[in-house]
């Protein structure tokens, strides 16, 4: 009996669920849910995307080059001659890959044909329809998010003058050099000309534009990157020392 | 609510951790492959293109 009286002096007093507790609680869910979709959202949301579009990549280059890894091109190779210029296929196949060195030595994005969002730009960088292929004399436009779906342009604006930006496509590597950037209106389609803001003029420059969305992580206005044509390098005579390894899949 | 989760799963303690991390585990996967990326079309822009007017 007081064995008993003690056990349930002892015993903790059943705790009752109450109204007030459950809403706090689903609060703090609530706000732990919501840092999560933050984290997601810059980091690992990316890092997903980011590692399937480079898989992706590397995957292409590696059929054309037929599973060999490319040799590396001398650095007093021979004058390639005028590139070779692919023509544009169906809207969203892919094409080609985007190398961007300054974004990290393991940067390869896809490019397709297209600027749809879901088909292409949720999936790597696209091309626009109408302007020139890579490596042609003209205007060869390109878009791809900033923020999201692997955020392929989240650094473009710490691409720096001079830097290389390379286009892979069968034909072999297209080498451009960053030449400055712009910023402009959602509207202002001037940037795609043949001579960029130059409407009705006739290109002689071979010229590579970027665009994607500024400010980032808002979408008021658009970055554009302009860059210039040095050189090519024809798949058959090697790869640019600079990008060997990753287009080899070399890099993890 | 949490509290009454813990008391509904069944074991000793470390059972019910494992049964609890299993759960966890599951949510986050299901937030991150589905639901984030579901929600994330309504909240990030999506226009990185020039167009006319």
């Amino acid at each position: 009996m007081a064995i008993d009286l003690e056990r349930r002096l002892k015993k903790k007093p059943r705790r009752r669920v109450s109204v007030v507790g459950i809403i706090g609680e689903l609060f703090i869910t609530a706000g732990v849910v919501v840092l999560m979709f933050l984290g997601w959202q810059v980091w690992l949301g990316n890092l997903i995307d980011g590692n399937a579009q480079k898989d992706e990549s590397v995957a292409l280059s590696q059929t054309w080059n037929k599973g060999q890894s490319p040799e590396v091109a001398p650095a007093g190779r021979p004058d390639p001659g005028p590139p070779v210029v692919g023509t544009a296929p169906e809207n969203a196949v892919q094409f080609g890959n985007i190398i961007i060195p300054r974004f990290g030595a393991d940067y390869i994005r896809p490019i397709r044909e297209g600027i749809g969002v879901e088909d292409v730009l949720n999936v790597g960088v696209g091309h626009y329809p109408g302007t020139s292929m890579p490596g042609a004399v003209g205007n060869s436009a390109f878009a791809a998010h900033r923020t999201g779906h692997g955020s392929p342009f989240f650094d473009i604006e710490k691409i720096a003058v001079g830097d290389h930006i390379f286009v892979e496509t069968e034909a072999g590597w297209y080498q451009y050099s960053m030449r400055s950037l712009e910023y402009v209106q959602p509207t202002g389609v001037g940037v795609l000309a043949p001579v960029p803001q130059v409407a009705g003029a006739t290109p002689t420059d071979r010229i590579l534009t970027l665009t994607s969305c500024n400010p980032v992580f808002t979408a008021s206005e658009r970055i554009i990157l302009y860059a210039l044509y040095d050189t090519w390098y024809p798949r058959a005579s090697g790869a640019p020392a600079e990008i060997a390894a990753l287009v080899a899949g070399e890099t993890s | 609510m949490y509290g009454a989760l813990w008391r509904v799963l069944p074991g000793p303690w470390w059972v019910r951790l494992l049964l609890v991390l299993a759960l966890v585990a599951a949510i986050v996967a299901a937030l991150v492959f589905w639901v984030f990326p579901f929600v994330d079309q309504f909240v990030t822009p999506q226009d990185v293109t020039v167009e006319e007017p």
